[in-house]
């Protein structure tokens, strides 16, 4: 009776694990892996399924030799047990047969494994590089550079009891501010590093995840085929909010990506001419919302309460909310301290400023304190 | 006691187990108080300490005793020897993780920081103006490290080849007390034994003032980089372990006054002994490795 | 209790038992120890279980419901830790305990005080640990690899977690030694290695891969401690160090730590499959051999865990190779549990259905293990639930439900009680039916895509989530019919023989159930046909 039900047991499993295959036929039910749009990436592609096939006619083979002993050699069939316990010939043979297995699987693997390694004439660099929880993108050769953090819609669906459905935000958590852009056809080499702890660049349609590493540079190539918007996440556990920094990737034809280039080039002179402007509380309040909200939220959270113990809150803080904290308060933003990260770098003075501003005048603190990008510099 | 493989010596029930698991604990508790910056935590880690030492006290005082009274035979003697063989065994791969690191570093991570092997890439961009050079003069980022760069490090051939002669004759001293033990010359024993307590003290003593030497005059620290983590770590845990040695070999010492040995009998000192011997293998690897090469 | 040495005479010493709280406190006897062991790995299974079930609820759909981050990651952190060292390893030591000395012929472990230190260090070390839950900053959240930098910026909890992986380290190291020389040195006149029944030889084999790789873990930590507290650099690169020397010399310790979880297991079902069989175990000395290079191998695989760090591409090859090749070793013993069954004369009491089941669910697991240790490929598995449904097919499925097999097949023999076989099937059946739901989706999500340890998922991974914490919610609740079947065995039951089951053979089998305090006073003769089956 019960040999039945294990019977049973076992048929289900089987078939689980032949929807695998299944899925090999209907990608879009998300059962398997995609073959990506790159050469690479569709030779992994077929290395995955080459080697699930072998385990898998494996399994069936020593399974259906359990099976058998299961269903006909049964006590309660009758069976009597031999008393064998060796057979020299069959011990050789399953050691000789696996091995020889393995090596068909060693060869190809060993060839892409080399393919990937390639990453020399490259006409593109991207240097990219994992912060706290979100990417920076260097174009080498165009001095490009920008942060690219999750969408604001799926950051407010995503807080605990936000009460938003997942469902009706669009590509919810696979969404960035700005996303990488890189133009089809070419071979792109893609660093990757990191400004705290290590974090993973992987978009599963270039067939590869490498981690970012601080202090270390690893590189990797891709040639993308199809223009197209390829979505990823970081893939290496990197603090609090590492569920929430994705990657989003476009390939667009050539033209458009020079195009796009001059445009980002444009967006830079102007934010750096910024710097130059007085704004009014109404701006700086405005924009310090916004700034802070990609920036500093994930720590300080979005009602500057913090997380007790690891994130201070901004509340009580005596750098924000008197006035002599002022000066150690721009110090802060500007180097950093212990886990604080140094924004230096990563905001302008004009960002700075609205920041700071926004700081000492939301959540009821009212210094009413307004800060100037000429201040912030003044201060660095 | 007898040799019969028909009897078996279990002990009674005891108290020390469960007194040094606690006492462990109060030690663990306290440290990771103390860490924290709570000085009430170092209070707590020196009552840990001498809870530790109180347990061994008790406990090795049980042993003791149930030795002299002949309880023992030969098994439990193998099983000793056993037990502080593998235990051995364990603490060697310890130094293995140490090792390791610093094989590590001097092979793979510095020389890429420097930008050999496949890593050109990260020298360029991120540290273009560090050089490959064992001991590290330069520090991949030299602001950070400024407060505590150095010029000069400790030279293999003054105080640790001294240091290195030391411990070897203390091999041998160790192994004449044996000779002599095994002779049942008591005072051989006793003589050898103090020569090689005071030998691993003078060891200690070299060690400590050539520490001083290094963060004093040298300003090589454990926070020096790379290299001063690997030094002082290594040959601090090393230190360390010849410290808990010589404070052994004079627990064996005066029990050896005492006559708690025979000609035939005596684990515990043998066990000592090998100890002191892996200490002294470990400190070729260190003269080797970390001073020499 | 005055006389400790206890005499040729062949009265069993069953008044000597000592009573009490000091009977367990004090305990010098290895079944009274072992009982600990085992009692304590269950809670710890619960606790660790309660964990997940916080994970695959907060899984359960889309969006964060029910915990913030930090908690979601020292969930899946604390998790890990509470599993392996918490549960699955010290069941293993406790099996270790209860059987060695039953197996080998001998009264009890070589160093009973020692033996009582390994385990009263357990609840010990994780007051430490667990205690950091209630700490401000949280407890441990940067994974069970506890890889810097990211485990450096812990709060009050870091140096609580590194204490407490050293405190674990000494109970491990400290009962691997008892194991070896027990073995070594307490066997009955007769014993040869040769004889020892596989369950013993996989435990030898397990203590020499803790010896050698517990301290390297201790190694580690202590860099990482003093990178935190006292200013050296062997984790950045600022100094000239590098985090991934971490992940080295974490995983030289972390890949033989996965067989240390998973050989007494191929021990305990090499003890199994041949008693329903009543068949001898096919290439017994294969098995020894096979056990030995796995083990031996482990120590070379490491960098598996680490393709995507970016090692240059000989190192690639080399532990590509290295890892492929376990397969030989592990396929051996695969092959040899299904001819042990080949001919034989079957019948399917619970410890034969959960070993039947381990055969064919761990091999899913090492499949899939096969398939990551393809690095290409692996470049895409890594850090993705394929890799968390490959280790709870070798961990749960393999591990636990091979110490399940263990614990209904030795039940009797040590309560004196058979349990109620009935339960046992329905536990059995419920738990593979319910751990498939479980775990075998994961391998789609991972394929789909998607990251582990995040709390929270695009919504094309919703169904399959959902899927699996359903299945995982049974599988929790119907643990609790395990617990209530070995309470129910240790009360009553029926008198058990002292042969049990009707295939087993070995020395244990020749004690009466439930044996005295002291298992041989004497030493029995072993004989090639009184020794293992
Ligand atoms: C009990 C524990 C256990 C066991 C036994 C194994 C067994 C194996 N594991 Fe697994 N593994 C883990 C626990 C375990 N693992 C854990 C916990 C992790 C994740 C850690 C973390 O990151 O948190 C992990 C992760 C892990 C990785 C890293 C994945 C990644 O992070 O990217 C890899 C990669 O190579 C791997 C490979 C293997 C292989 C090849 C085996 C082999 O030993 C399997 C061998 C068995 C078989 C192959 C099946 C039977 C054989 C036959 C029937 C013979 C014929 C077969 C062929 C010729 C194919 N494992
Ligand atoms: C031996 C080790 C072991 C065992 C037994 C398990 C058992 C289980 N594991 Fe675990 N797991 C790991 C080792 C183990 N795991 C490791 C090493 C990781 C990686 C961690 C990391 O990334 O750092 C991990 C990670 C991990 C994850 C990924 C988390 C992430 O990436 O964020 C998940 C998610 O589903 C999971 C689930 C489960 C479940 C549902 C069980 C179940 O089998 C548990 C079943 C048991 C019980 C449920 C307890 C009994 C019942 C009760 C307590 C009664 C109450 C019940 C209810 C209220 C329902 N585990
Ligand atoms: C990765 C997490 C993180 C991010 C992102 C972050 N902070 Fe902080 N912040 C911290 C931590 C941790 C501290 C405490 C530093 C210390 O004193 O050691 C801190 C301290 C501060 C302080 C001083 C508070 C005090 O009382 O000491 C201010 C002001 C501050 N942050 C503002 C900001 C602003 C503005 C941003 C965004 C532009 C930001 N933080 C982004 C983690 C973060
Ligand atoms: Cu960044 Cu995970
Ligand atoms: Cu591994």
């Amino acid at each position: 009776m019960f040999v039945k039900k294990l019977k049973d047991g076992v048929v289900g499993a089987v078939t689980m694990f032949s929807l695998l295959w299944a899925g090999t036929v209907s990608a879009e039910w998300g059962l398997n892996m995609t073959p990506g749009v790159t050469p690479i990436s569709r030779e992994v592609y077929d290395l995955h399924m080459l080697i699930l096939y072998i385990v898998t006619a494996i399994g069936i083979i020593v399974f259906g030799v359990m099976f058998w002993s299961i269903i006909y050699h049964r006590k309660s069939k009758g069976a009597v047990a031999k008393q064998f316990h060796h057979n020299t010939f069959a011990e050789i043979a399953w050691t000789i047969i696996p091995i020889l297995i393995l090596v068909a699987m060693a060869i190809p693997a060993t060839k892409t494994l080399i393919k990937m390694e390639q990453t020399g004439d490259a006409e593109i660099t991207v240097k990219i590089t994992g912060y706290q929880w979100k990417w920076k993108y260097d174009y080498l050769e165009d001095g490009l550079s920008f942060y690219s953090v999750l969408a604001q819609d799926s950051n407010e669906a995503r807080q605990v009891g936000s009460s938003i459905d997942p469902a009706g935000v669009d590509h919810y958590l696979l969404d960035v501010d700005e996303p990488i852009v890189l133009p089809v056809g070419k071979k792109v080499r893609l660093l990757t590093t990191a400004a705290d702890v290590i974090h993973a660049w992987w978009v599963p349609a270039l067939g590869w995840k490498r981690d970012a590493i601080p202090g270390f540079i690893n590189d990797n190539w891709a040639v993308i085929e199809e223009p197209g918007t390829y979505r990823g996440q970081c893939a290496e556990l990197c603090g609090k909010d590492h569920g929430f920094m994705p990657i989003v990737l476009k390939a667009v034809p050539e033209a458009e990506y020079v195009a796009w280039v001059e445009e980002k080039k444009a967006e830079a002179a102007a934010r750096a001419a910024s710097g130059d402007k007085e704004y009014s509380m109404e701006e700086l309040m405005v924009n310090g919302e916004d700034l802070y909200n990609k920036n500093c939220a994930s720590c300080h959270m979005a009602n500057g309460q913090g997380v007790p113990g690891v994130f201070p809150s901004l509340l009580e803080s005596q750098l924000t909310i008197t006035s002599e904290g002022l000066a150690e308060h721009i110090d802060r933003i500007i180097n950093g301290k212990g886990l604080m990260p140094a924004f230096g770098e990563q905001l302008s003075d004009a960002d700075i400023a609205a920041v700071v501003t926004y700081e000492r005048n939301a959540w009821g603190i009212d210094t009413g304190d307004i800060v100037q990008p000429a201040d912030i510099k003044a201060a660095r | 006691m007898s040799d019969s493989h028909s009897t078996y010596f279990i002990p009674e029930p005891s108290r020390w187990p469960i007194v040094g698991t606690v006492a462990l604990f109060i030690a663990f508790l306290g440290a990771a108080i103390m860490l924290n910056g709570s000085a009430f935590g170092t209070l707590i880690l020196g009552f840990g300490f001498a809870a530790i030492v109180y347990m061994f006290a008790g406990w090795f005082a049980d042993v003791i005793g149930e030795s002299i009274a002949g309880k023992y035979n030969k098994q439990v003697d193998v099983s000793f020897r056993w037990g502080m063989a593998w235990f051995i065994f364990s603490e060697v791969m310890f130094f293995a993780a140490f090792f390791g690191a610093l094989y590590y570093a001097r092979v793979f991570s510095v020389p890429w920081l420097a930008g050999e092997g496949a890593k050109l890439i990260t020298h360029e961009l991120l540290w273009p103006e560090f050089i490959y050079e064992w001991p590290l003069m330069v520090i991949p980022d030299l602001e950070a490290f400024a407060a505590s760069l150095y010029n000069e490090v400790i030279p293999a051939w003054g105080i640790p080849a001294i240091n290195t002669a030391i411990l070897l004759s203390s091999g041998l001293t160790v192994t004449f007390a044996h000779w002599a033990l095994k002779k049942n010359n008591r005072s051989g024993l006793c003589w050898w034994l103090a020569a090689t307590v005071l030998l691993g003290f003078i060891f200690v003593f070299m060690q400590a003032s050539e520490y001083i030497h290094a963060y004093d005059e040298l300003n090589m620290k454990l926070t020096s980089g790379i290299y001063g983590s690997t030094f002082f770590m290594l040959t601090g845990f090393h230190g360390f372990h010849v410290t808990m040695g010589a404070i052994m070999l004079l627990v064996i010492l005066i029990r050896s006054i005492m006559g708690h040995f025979s000609a035939l009998d005596h684990f515990a000192f043998e066990g000592v002994a090998w100890y002191w011997h892996f200490v002294d293998v470990v400190w070729l690897g260190l003269f080797i490795f970390v001073y020499w090469l | 209790m005055s006389e400790a040495v206890v005499h040729e005479d062949h009265h069993e010493h069953h008044d000597h038992k000592p009573t009490g709280i000091g009977r367990w406190l004090f305990s010098t006897n290895h079944k009274d120890i072992g009982t600990m062991y085992l009692v304590f790995a269950l809670i710890m299974f619960f606790i660790g279980g309660a964990m997940a079930m916080v994970i695959r609820l907060e899984l359960f759909q889309p969006g964060l419901q029910y915990v913030d981050p930090l908690f979601f990651n020292s969930m899946t952190t604390m998790h890990a830790l509470v599993m392996i060292f918490g549960a699955v390893m010290p069941a293993g030591v406790g099996l270790a305990n209860w059987l060695i000395p039953m197996m080998i012929g001998a009264p009890d472990m070589a160093l009973p005080r020692l033996n009582n230190m390994s385990f009263w260090i357990l609840p010990f070390a994780f007051a430490l640990l667990l205690g950091t839950l209630f700490m401000p900053g949280g407890a441990p959240n940067g994974g069970w690899t506890m890889y810097p930098p990211l485990t450096i910026q812990l709060g009050d909890a870091f140096p609580f977690l590194i204490f407490a992986v050293h405190f674990l380290g000494i109970s491990s190291i400290m009962g691997a030694i008892n194991v070896i020389a027990t073995v070594f040195n307490m066997r009955a006149p007769g014993m040869t290695f040769m004889r020892l029944p596989l369950f013993v030889w996989t435990w030898i084999i397990t203590a020499f891969l803790l010896i050698a790789s517990m301290p390297v873990l201790a190694g580690a930590v202590t860099m990482m401690l003093t990178d935190k507290f006292f200013g050296t650099s062997f984790f950045s690169a600022a100094g000239g160090g590098d985090p991934v020397m971490f992940q080295h010399i974490f995983w030289f310790f972390g890949h033989p730590e996965v067989y240390i979880l998973i050989l007494p297991a191929f021990g305990i079902v090499s003890q199994i499959l041949p008693t329903f069989s009543r068949k001898p175990l096919f290439g017994y000395e294969s098995m020894v051999y096979a056990t030995a290079s796995i083990a031996f191998l482990s120590f070379f695989v490491w960098a598996h865990h680490m393709f995507t760090v970016g090692m240059p591409l000989a190192g690639e090859l080399f532990f590509m190779y290295a890892t492929m090749s376990i397969a030989v070793p592990t396929g051996v013993k695969i092959f040899n549990w299904v001819a042990t069954m080949w001919r034989g004369s079957l019948t399917f009491e619970t410890p034969m259905l959960f070993s039947l089941a381990f055969v064919i669910l761990f091999s899913i697991g090492g499949f899939s293990g096969l398939m990551l240790a393809i690095t290409p490929v692996d470049f895409q598995y890594h850090d993705t639930y394929f890799v968390v449904a490959h280790f709870h097919y070798v961990l749960v499925t393999g591990s636990v439900f091979a110490l399940y097999a263990g614990v209904y097949y030795w039940l009797p023999k040590w309560t004196g009680h058979m349990y109620d076989e009935t339960l046992g099937k329905w536990h059995f059946w419920i738990s593979t039916i319910s751990v498939n739901v479980l775990f075998f989706p994961q391998h789609f999500l991972g394929l789909a895509g998607m990251p582990r340890r995040i709390p929270d998922y695009a919504v094309q991974f919703a169904d399959f989530n959902m899927v699996s914490s359903l299945g995982g919610f049974v599988f929790g609740v119907s643990q609790l019919l395990f617990v209530y079947i070995v309470i129910q065995c240790v009360r009553g039951g029926e008198k058990a023989t002292n042969q049990v089951w009707e295939g087993a053979h070995g020395l244990e089998w020749t004690l009466p159930s439930p044996p005295p305090f002291h298992s041989f006073t004497t030493p029995p003769k072993v004989t090639d046909a009184t020794a293992h089956s």
